[in-house]
């Protein structure tokens, strides 16, 4: 965390897949980098999910979290990124100067391009609006696995586990790990989230599944004593030492928030447009910041396509930004992604149009020459080829 | 220093304080440096365990208080103290004033005698606001607002470093803490007090009851009688993210009605926004349960006041008690010939009136003693969003928390010296470490390596795990 630059050429926020991606790419495009990281290592989410199959797309090898992440952490540095751990950024600035904090007290940084990386991070209880009481003992995944493989500590012994998105899988897994028997995993929806076959995991652990039910209170005052579950109207009171609140993951964008950067309340992360570019273009995002989780090897590729337009940005080869969002035209979608479009003058980084649907939908959706019908609940994908910078996006259901 | 260890059997204190709340804190303080030998006892493993962990957070000016009531002269002589000493104690002030706001004939025809009030009570600088004037003064508010008046001595203060200076210059200057340690029993023998504990027995001449939510049940302890009723009344708050703050210059507060003074939207000293509280009235002395329902009109409540806040994410919701009795007034009870003062049913505006009701009882309690000529005074860490904070300046240690920006150093010093964090809940009021956005997500891991082995229930481990945050836990 020393010699931190007063000018760079590249600066990148967070050192998870997508950061440290864009950092070697970018090295190997002889750029000079500069990696900010505000926990102790580089590594990101993967650092402590001690499970999961990683790395297939980037090292051509199935590797836990953790050796994924020192890998790419490992590559990022061999290539040449000056990475920067222990260091806080505290305040976006326009035209790519960003203030930061470490040990040494604060310091300012100009760079020519920002590239934000900052990942997502799982919904705290207090937006889910659960009644009860406040006692120790209610976690989300990401603190589980903070505990449990950071530290090595069992916060609890029999937890119910609140979601069935794919990490909440994963957090039944790491309390495999840790010798914790979650008592039950809780949907409130009528079926997982997760694609199949994760639901086979619980019952091959012996853990009960409950779909359709919500969880609606939480009892204890030290530490969780109790929950209270709903299903089908009916209230039923459980005893268990822990609650994981898994999912509901949302981009980390405390610093955009308060920055003059530009947000899209659809996907709650930074707008951009093709190239990754925000709307000061000094700034670029990649990775979970756009707009909540997808996977590390996902991340990860972003991180390098966004380093490309970054590099083609600094050679002066991108367009002007546009100045507004493209045309949406119907309703149904929760977000789609980029937002904006320029001039079709460089290979963009991001060569579709993602999209999510906001509940069930059914009917068509196209931009520009392309289209495609479909019938998707919300978590599922939809893409289109992106469209020329003047087309529209239509929903029709 | 460490905690303190328990009194040798030969010692008798001038006063023992039970109950180590706002009140207790500040009643602790005076008294030493009214000049006595002081010990405060709190049942919970940390103080401000019981009402003081909620409030609005607000340093009242009196103006909407019972005109010639204890209260009103309590929060007088307490808001003036207060800023007297902040000072020299690094406490924060946030002096954005308040708006009283009627929405509707009935209460705009109220607003007139509220000014009077105001006036009889001291607070001579209000002045009414038309409808135009309102909205150029706070931008944010519904077009359906008719009329207010502004009250500008009304201010945003941290509810937390308050009480835990006022202890803290009561131990640097003699006194003793003895906490997890609850009374069980006591007897007046004519000239001294024997209190039963539960970590053995020790001798007051005197003893003052800031017991709380547990007020009543304290006073038939020890006195046989009590003669008031605690009736516990309930209030629920949802705190929105720091974006939000910019939503609100002023404190705004609704024409009080006769049983409360209504549903306060606010900043908070830290920078969130907050909107709260209700007043709901429950028999259990120890838990304030949320209620999803009531958040939720909560949240619509504040997006009536203030349309943008519709969009803002909520950081955290939070319940606490009030000790509340039958009666509004405080209950400050004297017990002639018993050497005894009980200061009960503080069940609102405690934090505001803490240093003058600690004044009055001191008063009351007529214990003696030279003031100390040359008291010793804390300086305590700076925990306002607009600092300076820890984290602006060298050798910090780096970032633990990294919603809040606590300091590694910060935490260090919680957990250390004579009002060390025994809790997770105390350490979080002190550093406001987990408070943020995430709630813990990135930051309980850290946490648990920087204070294992420090906390009296520790993290993880068999017996221990984060809490999951908030302002009251």
């Amino acid at each position: 965390m020393t010699d931190l630059p007063r000018h760079c050429d590249v600066l990148i926020v967070g050192g998870g897949p997508a950061g440290l991606a864009a950092a070697r790419r970018l090295r190997a495009l002889g750029r000079e980098v500069h990696l900010l990281e505000r926990e102790p290592e580089t590594g990101g989410i993967p650092r402590h999910c001690a499970h999961s199959p990683y790395g297939f797309r980037e090292f051509r090898r199935p590797m836990l979290g953790p050796a994924y992440a020192r890998a790419l952490g490992a590559a990022a540095q061999q290539a040449g990124a000056r990475i920067h751990v222990g260091v806080t950024v505290t305040r976006l600035l326009p035209g790519g100067t960003v203030e930061v904090t470490s040990p040494a007290g604060p310091a300012r940084i100009t760079a020519r391009a920002v590239i934000l990386a900052m990942g997502a991070r799982e919904t705290a209880r207090a937006p889910r609006m659960i009644g009860g009481t406040k006692p120790g003992g209610i976690l989300n995944t990401g603190a589980l696995q903070g505990l449990v493989h950071l530290q090595g500590l069992r916060p609890f012994r029999r937890p119910v586990i609140l979601g069935t998105e794919l990490v909440a899988f994963s957090a039944l897994l790491t309390c495999r790990q840790a010798g914790i028997r979650p008592l039950a995993m809780i949907e409130p929806a009528s079926r997982i989230t997760a694609r199949q076959p994760a639901g086979m995991l619980p019952r091959a652990m012996g853990v009960p599944l409950r779909l359709g039910t919500a969880l609606v209170a939480i009892h204890g005052s030290d530490r969780v004593e109790a929950v209270t579950l709903s299903h089908d109207g009916t209230r039923s009171e459980l005893e268990t030492d822990g609650v994981i609140l898994t999912g509901g993951f949302r981009p980390e964008t405390a610093l955009i928030r308060g920055s003059h950067l530009r947000i899209d309340p659809g996907t709650r992360g930074p707008e951009i447009d093709q190239y990754g570019r925000c709307s000061d273009p000094a700034y670029f995002a990649a990775g979970n910041l756009l707009r909540g989780v997808e996977t590390a090897g996902h991340c990860w590729s972003e991180g390098r396509a966004v380093a490309d337009a970054a590099h083609r940005a600094l050679a002066g080869e991108l367009p002007e930004i546009a100045e507004t969002p493209f045309a949406v035209e119907g309703a149904g979608l929760a977000w789609h992604l980029p937002q904006r479009l320029a001039p079709d003058a460089a290979p963009p980084a991001f060569r579709r149009l993602s999209m999510r649907a906001a509940g069930p939908l059914s009917g068509r959706i196209s931009a520009g020459r392309a289209s495609a019908s479909v019938s998707t609940r919300p978590e599922r994908r939809i893409s289109l080829p992106l469209p020329a910078p003047d087309a529209v996006l239509r929903i029709e259901t | 220093m460490t905690e303190t260890s328990f009194p040798p059997k030969t010692q008798i204190f001038d006063a023992a304080v039970i109950g180590a709340g706002i009140v207790g804190c500040a009643i602790a303080r005076r008294l030493v440096l009214d000049g006595l030998r002081v010990v405060v006892l709190e049942r919970a493993p940390d103080i401000l365990d019981g009402a003081s962990k909620a409030n609005s957070a607000i340093l009242h000016t009196g103006f909407d208080a019972p005109p010639g009531s204890l209260e009103l002269d309590c929060i007088r002589r307490g808001h003036e103290e207060y800023l007297e000493i902040r000072d020299r104690m690094n406490l924060p002030l946030d002096r954005c004033g308040a708006l009283v706001l009627a929405w509707d004939e009935a209460q705009e025809a109220k607003l007139p005698e509220l000014v009077a009030q105001a006036e009889e009570n001291g607070v001579t600088d209000t002045r009414m606001l038309s409808r135009a004037e309102l909205l150029a003064a706070e931008p944010g508010l519904a077009p359906g607002i008719r009329a207010g008046f502004r009250v500008p001595g009304e201010s945003l203060i941290d509810p937390w470093s308050a009480p835990h200076a006022y202890l803290l210059q009561a131990l640097e200057n003699g006194a003793s803490l003895l906490r997890g340690c609850a009374v069980t029993g006591g007897g007046f023998d004519g000239t001294a007090w024997r209190l039963e504990t539960t970590r053995g027995a020790l001798r007051a001449t005197h003893v003052v009851n800031a017991a709380g939510l547990h007020g009543d049940r304290l006073d038939r302890l020890l006195h046989g009688e009590s003669r008031f009723e605690i009736r516990p009344r309930k209030g629920q708050f949802v705190v929105f993210d720091k974006t939000a703050a910019r939503l609100a210059r002023h404190i705004l507060l609704p024409v009080p009605t006769a049983t409360t003074k209504g549903i306060v939207v606010c900043r908070t000293i830290w920078g969130n926004l907050l909107v709260g509280p209700t007043a709901e009235e429950q028999a259990d002395r120890d838990t304030a349960a949320l209620v999803p329902e009531t958040l939720e009109m909560l949240v619509a409540k504040g997006a009536e006041i203030l349309p943008a806040l519709a969009g803002e994410e909520i950081t955290t919701v939070y319940a606490g008690l009030r000790p509340a009795t039958e009666e509004k007034p405080y209950r400050v009870e004297t017990w002639p010939g018993r050497n005894a003062v009980t200061a009960g049913g503080i069940r609102s505006t405690g934090l505001s009136a803490a240093l003058g009701l600690a004044r009055h009882v001191s008063g009351l309690l007529a214990a003696g003693g030279t003031p100390l000529p040359d008291p010793a005074w804390p300086v305590m860490p700076m925990l306002a969003e607009d600092g300076p904070r820890d984290w602006q300046c060298p050798g910090n240690g780096g970032i633990l928390c990294h919603c809040e920006l606590v300091t590694r150093r910060e935490v260090d010093q919680a957990l250390s010296g004579p009002l060390a964090a025994r809790s997770l809940a105390g350490l979080k009021r002190r550093t406001r470490a987990t408070m943020g956005r995430c709630q813990g997500f990135y930051c309980s891991a850290a946490l648990a390596e920087a204070s294992a082995g420090r906390l009296a229930r520790p993290m993880t481990g068999p017996a221990g795990i984060p809490a999951d945050g908030g302002h009251d836990d």
